[in-house]
């Protein structure tokens, strides 16, 4: 420390021969490339639209879309502008998502562990459902259910009845709607307040538990108070629910809730092929968790379901959250598959009817990607923010 | 991303498309991928319908041989990005001649080589006899069309209440209308006669009376090149005005020796009609001689030679009471 600096160290190369300068250089080249290529291919597309008289701007969003949709969550119909069709399409498009990402991973979990079961007869099914399914190309599944399955079913009038209360036919599945009446209100603030009190309870039961070791039945009495208070209401105040029971009137079927073929066929193919990949990454990931581990649990006296729970599953989910984001992201973007068999979702009203109506293609291409990859980023940070959460803390 | 590529590639300042076509040695038109009449390959891929003879038309006036041509199928949802990229030299496909079309997305429609108007398909046995009775029906119908607009215009209208089931292609379209999917399929009428020939018993079901929309069909150009907006204009009139002075593909030759001015001009014998063309002085000659003229390739197509059987109707020349009508050429 006493030394002065020796002389190699202050003697810096010529800036040419500097890695920082060198790095900085070649990277600002290849940022301008870009930037160059980008801007150009703009400027140029732009051009020649505009040469040929086609649209380059997005007036359309506000002009009336002028067709019709057979299945929207918001009001909609052939009024509405272009922008809201592109809502109903997104929304469409998101119902799937969220509806197939939820059912694939339930049917998807079950059938991995499925294939772990000591009952051969079920493992065996499960390995024969997975090496099936994820083997044929999902377009060909979707087809199949829609054509082979769906679409030979009877019609209107020759309806499957079952109980007289659902129908089948080859125009969807019609159930009952659930109609409130006065007082519905109040068995709603009951579900609320059991959830509520299943939480606290759930705190309380931990603290407890952390404290003298003694256990408190969360299970049962959380079932009680989320179901059971509001039920009580429910009766207490003369049952304030009706169910619409679909009545078939001309054509079809009308009251009631109707899920259409299409939407059906999708959510199904969906849901199957997504699942039989979830399986095999659920089995996986719990095989990955070392045998000492539950050998260790096993010998600490944990019953097999707290061994799953608080042992083999926490390790296993670390494994499984990567693979599994993946799966929902594919699903997400499978669901655009919905073209071929004419379910309305985004690709099909928006990219598809709108682009075509108004010619603006490259706009309308543009905004389904950005949309596309805002809804793969948007899942894939909330699957991030699980991973950390389950991620191994360093005690 | 074909188109977007198209889009980004092409070159701003582009030579005139008939340049192209005649440097390339064929012409590339957009046909329907499968509509009897119409545009439908056979079983050796040979191209044949009303659509696929006015390409050929627009091949003999430029080569003189009418099979100088490519044919790119093409669904109703793809064919406009397939013009607007230049993937296509003219979409030749059934499809209707709008403002918007024309105004706002940079389409020109040389001509309109069929009337027709939007109409109804159901099965017998559903008892129903006029659309007016289609309330709370299932319509299936294809993506992409003035036919999605007109259906949502027809219900409004007439306030009735019906579930639009929308397919990216007819042949989508019309199988789950056969399947029972839908109570009724929608389209125009020459392609409703024409689709139900493909259903499997085609008497089980019938067209409704009711004719909804104004269906001006014919070749569709870009925008840009008068020169080949002419063309395909003149290729369409040539072959009307064929039909009106009683030029046909036997007597062509002969005729153009004759003493008639106005069949003289048309077949090249007077005058050189071609040339501000960019063709040849017997350009309609060429027509006429390779494809026929309007009437001919309309009997033959849709008419009596045909299975369609379709009337001429308003496709009759303006002297036999259609709207057929071509100015002269002088």
């Amino acid at each position: 420390m006493s030394a002065p600096a020796a002389p190699l160290a202050t003697e810096r190369p010529p800036f040419w021969n500097d890695p920082f300068w060198r790095g900085l250089a070649s990277q600002i080249l290849l940022a301008a490339i870009v930037a160059f290529i980008v801007i150009e291919a703009t400027i140029n597309a732009r051009d020649n639209m505009h040469a040929r008289g086609i649209p380059t701007d997005l007036s359309f969003w506000n002009m009336p879309a002028g067709f019709d949709i057979n299945q929207s969550f918001v009001a909609y119909s052939a009024v509405w502008p272009y922008g809201r069709a592109f809502v109903v399409g997104l929304l469409n498009t998101l119902f799937v998502a969220i509806v197939g990402v939820i059912l694939a991973t339930i049917v998807g979990f079950a059938v991995g562990a499925a294939r772990l079961s000591k009952s051969w007869l079920l493992a065996r099914l499960a390995t024969v459902y997975v090496e099936v399914i994820r083997n044929v190309p999902l377009l060909l599944q979707l087809l199949f259910w829609y054509n082979a399955v769906l679409k030979p079913l009877p019609g209107p009038r020759q309806s499957v009845d079952i109980f007289g209360f659902a129908f089948v036919n080859n125009r969807g599945l019609f159930v009952p709607e659930p109609v409130a009446r006065a007082g519905f209100d109040y068995v709603l603030i009951a579900l609320g307040i059991g959830i509520i009190g299943s939480i606290i309870f759930w705190y309380v039961a931990r603290r407890r538990q952390m404290r003298t070791g003694e256990q408190w039945p969360v299970m049962r009495v959380s079932v009680g108070l989320i179901l059971g208070l509001p039920i009580l209401v429910y009766f207490l105040l003369g049952r304030p629910l009706e169910f619409a029971v679909p009545q078939l009137r001309g054509f079809n079927f009308v009251g009631g809730i109707r899920l259409s073929p299409e939407l059906v066929a999708l959510l199904l193919s969906l849901i199957l092929y997504t699942a039989s990949f979830i399986a095999e990454i659920v089995r996986a990931g719990i095989q990955s968790v070392p045998r000492g581990q539950t050998e260790a649990a096993l010998a600490l006296g944990l019953r097999p379901g707290p061994l799953r729970r608080l042992v083999v599953m926490p390790q296993a989910m670390r494994v499984i959250i990567p693979p599994l984001t993946n799966q929902y992201l594919n699903l997400t973007k499978n669901s655009s598959l919905a073209v071929f068999i004419g379910y309305p979702d985004l690709v099909q009203i928006f990219a598809g009817t709108v682009l075509n109506q108004t010619g603006a293609a490259v706009q309308v291409i543009f905004i389904t990607m950005a949309v596309y990859l805002a809804i793969s980023l948007a899942t894939s940070a909330v699957m991030n923010l699980y991973a950390r959460h389950t991620a191994i803390r360093e005690r | 991303m074909a188109l977007l590529a198209g889009a980004f590639l092409s070159v701003p300042a582009y030579a005139a498309t008939v340049d192209q076509v005649k440097s390339r040695g064929y012409l590339i038109c957009g046909s329907n991928p499968g509509l009897p009449g119409f545009g439908l390959p056979d079983d050796k891929g040979n191209w044949a319908g009303f659509d696929i003879d006015f390409c050929r038309a627009v091949a003999a006036t430029i080569f003189n041989d009418p099979n100088k041509v490519r044919f790119v199928p093409l669904t109703a949802k793809d064919r406009f990005t397939a013009l607007q990229s230049g993937e296509i030299d003219v979409l030749s496909r059934n499809t209707t001649w709008t403002q918007s079309r024309e105004v706002a997305q940079g389409f020109l429609f040389p001509a309109v080589t069929y009337y027709d108007g939007q109409g109804f398909m159901v099965r017998k046995k559903l008892g129903v006899n006029s659309a007016t009775d289609l309330d709370g029906a299932s319509i299936c119908v294809q993506q992409g069309t003035t036919t999605e607009l007109n259906l949502a215009d027809y219900f409004r209208t007439h306030n009735k209440k019906y579930e639009p089931v929308v397919f990216a292609t007819a042949d989508e379209a019309i199988k789950a209308y056969d399947s029972g999917r839908c109570d009724s399929f929608t389209t125009d009428g020459s392609q409703l006669v024409s689709e139900r020939l493909k259903l499997g018993t085609p008497d089980d079901h019938i067209i409704l009376p009711e004719v909804i929309s104004k269906e001006p069909l014919g070749p569709t150009v870009r925008q840009g090149d008068d020169q080949w907006f002419n063309l395909v204009r003149w290729t369409a009139f040539a072959m009307l005005d064929a039909e009106e002075l009683g030029v046909t593909q036997k007597n062509a030759d002969e005729m153009a020796k004759g003493t008639n001015p106005e069949v003289r001009r048309l077949l090249g014998a007077e005058g050189n009609y071609g040339s501000n063309l960019g063709l040849t002085q017997d350009w309609a000659l060429r027509i006429v001689k390779n494809v026929g003229n309007y009437g001919e390739v309309f009997d033959r197509n849709l008419g009596d030679g045909s299975r369609l059987k379709l009337k001429r109707g308003l496709n009759a020349l303006y002297n036999k009471g259609g709207l057929q009508y071509a100015p002269p050429i002088r």
